[in-house]
C-alpha cells in the first residue's frame, strides 16, 4: 500500500513550481525529499497534504484524518501548554481521556516531554518545540507522516532522538515522506527524491542512486573547472561529465556527491536537451 | 547611520500599507475632520401638533425645519414622535402657553433648540426628554459600548485569526478532520462570547457609574447587538483573510474603526455633516448600532421605529459574515477545489 503523486505539475500564476513529478511513498518506509532552496520540496509536501491545488495530476493520500503533517517551524499552538497541545489534537481526532493517555503518554516519554506538560509550547526549545510538534502529527497514528524539515535547526541530540521516533512511527507501519537538507538523514531514508527547479532530478535507493551518478568524481587541491567543483573539508571535489584527465584521483561518491553533480549536470545538459 | 536611514526608506517603500497610513490616512483624516467635526447644528426636524399648528409653524424660526405638522396631535403624540426619532423637537399648542418637547438624546440639536427656544421666554415652556439635564456621557456611552464591540470585533478577532496562519498552524488546522465551518465557529465563537460579555459588563457600569437610564426592551438591546457583533466579526475575519502578520490586520482595522468615530454619528451629529462625506456614514455599521442603542437605552424605542436600523445591519451581516466565512473557508480548503483527482487510499494509482 503506498501513496504519492504521479505526474503531478502545480503552478502559481506564471510560475512552475512542480513539473510532472512523480513520487511514490510506501508504507513502513521512509522517503526524503532533497534539493536545493525553491526545489519544490515543500510545495510537493503541500500538495501531498492536500493544502496545495494541483494543476494537474494524480495525487494519492490517505483518506480524511489519517494523514499526519509536521509543517517547517510549527507544530504546536505556543500559548497552549504541551498538555493542552495534546488535549486539542487528541479532541480533534476524537481521543479523549483513557485513550488519549494510552497513546499520548508513550509518544510524550519518548519525546522527553513527559515532565514539560505543563510548560508553554512557545517556552519550549527549539527541539523540543520540533519534538512537540512530531509527537500531535503522529498521535492519532496516522498511515501518511508528512514532515517539512523536521530537523533543521535542531540540535544533534534532538536530531537522533527524532530519527529514532521517526523509525518507530516507520516500525508501526507508517509511510513517511520528508524533506531534509541534510545528506546523512537523506541516506538513512529508504528512498530518496532529487529536486530541482521543480522537477525530479534523480530518485530512487541511496545506494543505488550512488551506484548511478552519471560521470564521475574526482578529488583535488585544484579543481580544473572551478564551476563543476565543490570544497569539501581542505579539498575540492570535481564532477567530470564525460572523460577525466590523468593523474588525478578518482572518488567513490557519496550522497551529498551525487546529488550536487545531478543538480550540476542538468544545468550542462537540460531536461528534453538531446546531447 | 545613512546606510541605516537609507534601509529604513527602502522597506517603506515596499510596504504598501504602511505608506498608505503615512500619506492617505492624514489626507483622509484632515478631510473628514474638517468636515465632520462640526457641531453645529443648523437644522432641526420639528413637529408641530395642536390646534392651530399650521399657523405657528409658518412663524417657525428656519432653524426649525418642521416636518410634521398634525393639528390633531397631542403632547403623547409629541413624546412618541420624539422617542421614534421622526423628530428632534415636537412643539404642542395644546397647552398655554405652548410646551416644546426636545429630544434630549440628540445633544447638539437639543442644545441648539433650547437656546433658540430660551429667547422666547414664558412664550413657550420647554420640556427635555430622555435626557433631561443634556449630560454628554448619556449620549456617548450607548455609541461607546458599540465602538467597544468593533474593537473586538475587528482587531482582536483579525489578530486572533492571523496568528494561526503567523505560527503555521492554520495549515495543521486545514489537515485535520474539522469541517472548514467547524474551523471557523471554533475560532469566532470565543470572541463573539467575550465580546458579549464586554457590552453587558459595560453597559452595566455605565448605568452605575453615569446613572445613565435604560429604559427600553433588554432583548431588542441583546438583539441589536448580536447583529452589530455578526457584523464587525466578519470584518474582524475578512481583514485576517487579507493580512500576514498582526501589524497588517491592525493597520487595516485602524482604517476601518477611526473614520467610524467620526462618522456614526457617535460624536458628531450626522446632520451637521456635508453630503459630501455624509454618504460615507450610511455605510457604516456602527452608525445604525448607535441609533439602536441610543434609541433603546435612553429614549425605549422599540422596533417599530427602529426595525430600518435593524434591517440595514441584518443585511450588512449578512452580506460581510458571508463573505469572511468563504474567503476563511478558501484558506482552510485549497484541495477541495482540486481539479486533480485526488485518490483516497487503496483507489487504484
Amino acid at each position: 500500500m503506498s501513496f504519492g503523486v504521479e505526474n503531478l505539475t502545480v503552478r502559481f500564476g506564471r510560475v512552475t513550481a512542480l513539473d510532472a513529478v512523480s513520487v511514490v511513498v510506501r508504507r513502513g518506509e521512509v522517503t526524503a525529499l532533497v534539493g536545493g532552496d525553491g526545489a519544490g520540496k515543500t510545495t510537493l509536501l503541500r500538495t501531498l497534504a492536500g493544502l496545495v491545488e494541483p494543476t494537474s495530476g494524480t495525487v494519492r493520500r490517505p483518506g480524511v484524518g489519517r494523514l499526519g503533517y509536521l509543517p517547517a517551524g510549527a507544530g504546536s499552538w505556543k500559548n497552549l501548554t504541551v498538555a493542552e497541545n495534546v488535549s486539542f489534537i487528541g479532541g480533534a481526532y476524537g481521543l479523549s481521556g483513557a485513550d488519549l493517555a494510552d497513546r499520548a503518554d508513550p509518544i510524550l516519554e519518548r519525546a522527553g516531554l513527559a515532565d514539560a506538560r505543563d510548560r508553554l509550547a512557545g517556552q519550549l526549545s527549539g527541539g523540543m518545540k520540533t519534538k512537540l510538534g512530531f509527537s500531535l502529527a503522529m498521535l492519532h497514528s496516522p498511515d501518511l507522516l508528512v514532515l517539512d524539515e523536521p530537523t533543521t535547526g535542531v540540535d544533534p541530540v534532538s536530531r537522533i532522538e527524532l530519527w529514532r521516533m521517526i523509525s518507530e512511527a516507520v516500525a508501526d507501519g507508517a509511510a513517511v515522506v520528508m524533506a531534509t537538507t541534510y545528506m546523512d538523514e537523506a541516506e538513512r531514508a529508504a528512498f530518496v527524491v532529487l529536486l530541482g527547479d521543480g522537477r525530479v532530478l534523480l530518485s530512487g535507493e541511496p545506494d543505488e542512486l550512488i551506484g548511478s551518478m552519471p560521470g564521475t568524481i574526482v578529488e583535488t587541491d585544484a579543481p580544473v573547472d572551478s564551476s563543476l567543483a565543490w570544497r569539501v573539508g581542505p579539498v575540492f571535489h570535481e564532477w567530470f561529465p564525460w572523460t577525466v584527465p590523468d593523474g588525478l584521483t578518482w572518488l567513490r561518491p557519496d550522497l551529498e556527491d551525487v546529488c550536487i553533480a545531478a543538480e550540476l549536470r542538468d544545468r550542462l545538459i537540460p531536461v528534453g536537451d538531446t546531447q | 547611520m545613512r546606510a541605516m536611514i537609507l534601509k529604513e526608506f527602502r522597506e517603506l517603500r515596499r510596504d504598501r500599507r504602511t505608506m498608505a497610513m503615512i500619506i492617505v490616512f492624514p489626507l483622509l483624516m484632515l478631510i473628514i475632520f474638517g468636515y465632520a467635526a462640526n457641531f453645529n447644528v443648523e437644522s432641526i426636524p420639528t413637529a408641530i401638533l395642536g390646534p392651530g399648528a399650521e399657523q405657528v409653524a409658518q412663524q417657525a424660526p428656519d432653524l426649525f425645519d418642521v416636518t410634521v405638522v398634525d393639528s390633531t396631535g397631542t403632547s403623547e403624540t409629541a413624546q412618541t414622535l420624539l422617542r421614534d426619532a421622526e423628530a428632534q423637537v415636537a412643539i404642542t399648542t395644546d397647552t398655554e402657553p405652548p410646551t416644546a418637547f426636545i429630544d434630549g438624546s440628540s445633544l447638539f440639536a437639543a442644545g441648539k433648540a433650547v437656546g433658540a427656544l430660551g429667547r422666547l421666554g414664558d412664550r413657550i415652556t420647554v420640556d427635555i426628554l430622555f435626557n433631561p439635564d443634556l449630560i454628554t456621557s448619556w449620549v456617548l456611552v450607548p455609541a461607546l459600548i458599540g465602538y467597544i464591540l468593533m474593537f473586538i470585533g475587528t482587531v482582536v478577532t483579525s489578530i486572533g485569526l492571523v496568528r494561526e496562519r503567523e505560527n503555521g498552524t492554520l495549515e495543521q488546522l486545514a489537515v485535520m478532520p474539522l469541517s472548514p465551518v467547524a474551523v471557523i465557529v471554533g475560532k469566532i465563537a470565543p470572541y463573539f462570547i467575550l465580546a458579549s460579555i464586554d457590552m453587558v459588563i459595560v453597559t452595566v457600569l455605565a448605568m452605575i457609574l453615569f446613572s445613565i437610564p435604560f429604559v427600553g426592551n433588554v432583548l431588542l438591546f441583546g438583539v441589536g447587538a448580536a447583529i452589530f457583533l455578526f457584523v464587525v466579526l466578519g470584518v474582524g475575519v475578512l481583514i485576517s483573510t487579507v493580512s500576514q502578520t498582526s501589524g497588517q490586520a491592525i493597520q487595516l482595522a485602524i482604517f476601518f474603526l477611526v473614520p467610524q468615530i467620526l462618522l456614526s454619528g457617535m460624536i458628531f451629529p450626522i446632520e451637521a455633516i456635508p453630503w459630501g462625506i455624509r454618504w460615507l456614514s450610511y455605510f457604516m455599521p456602527l452608525t445604525y448600532y448607535t441609533k439602536i442603542s441610543q434609541g433603546i437605552m435612553l429614549r425605549g424605542a422599540g422596533l417599530d421605529s427602529l426595525w430600518p436600523a435593524f434591517v440595514v445591519l441584518t443585511v450588512m451581516a449578512v452580506f460581510v459574515f458571508t463573505g469572511a466565512v468563504l474567503r476563511f473557508r478558501r484558506d482552510l480548503t485549497p484541495h477541495r477545489v482540486s481539479e486533480a483527482p485526488v485518490q483516497p487510499e487503496g483507489a487504484p494509482a
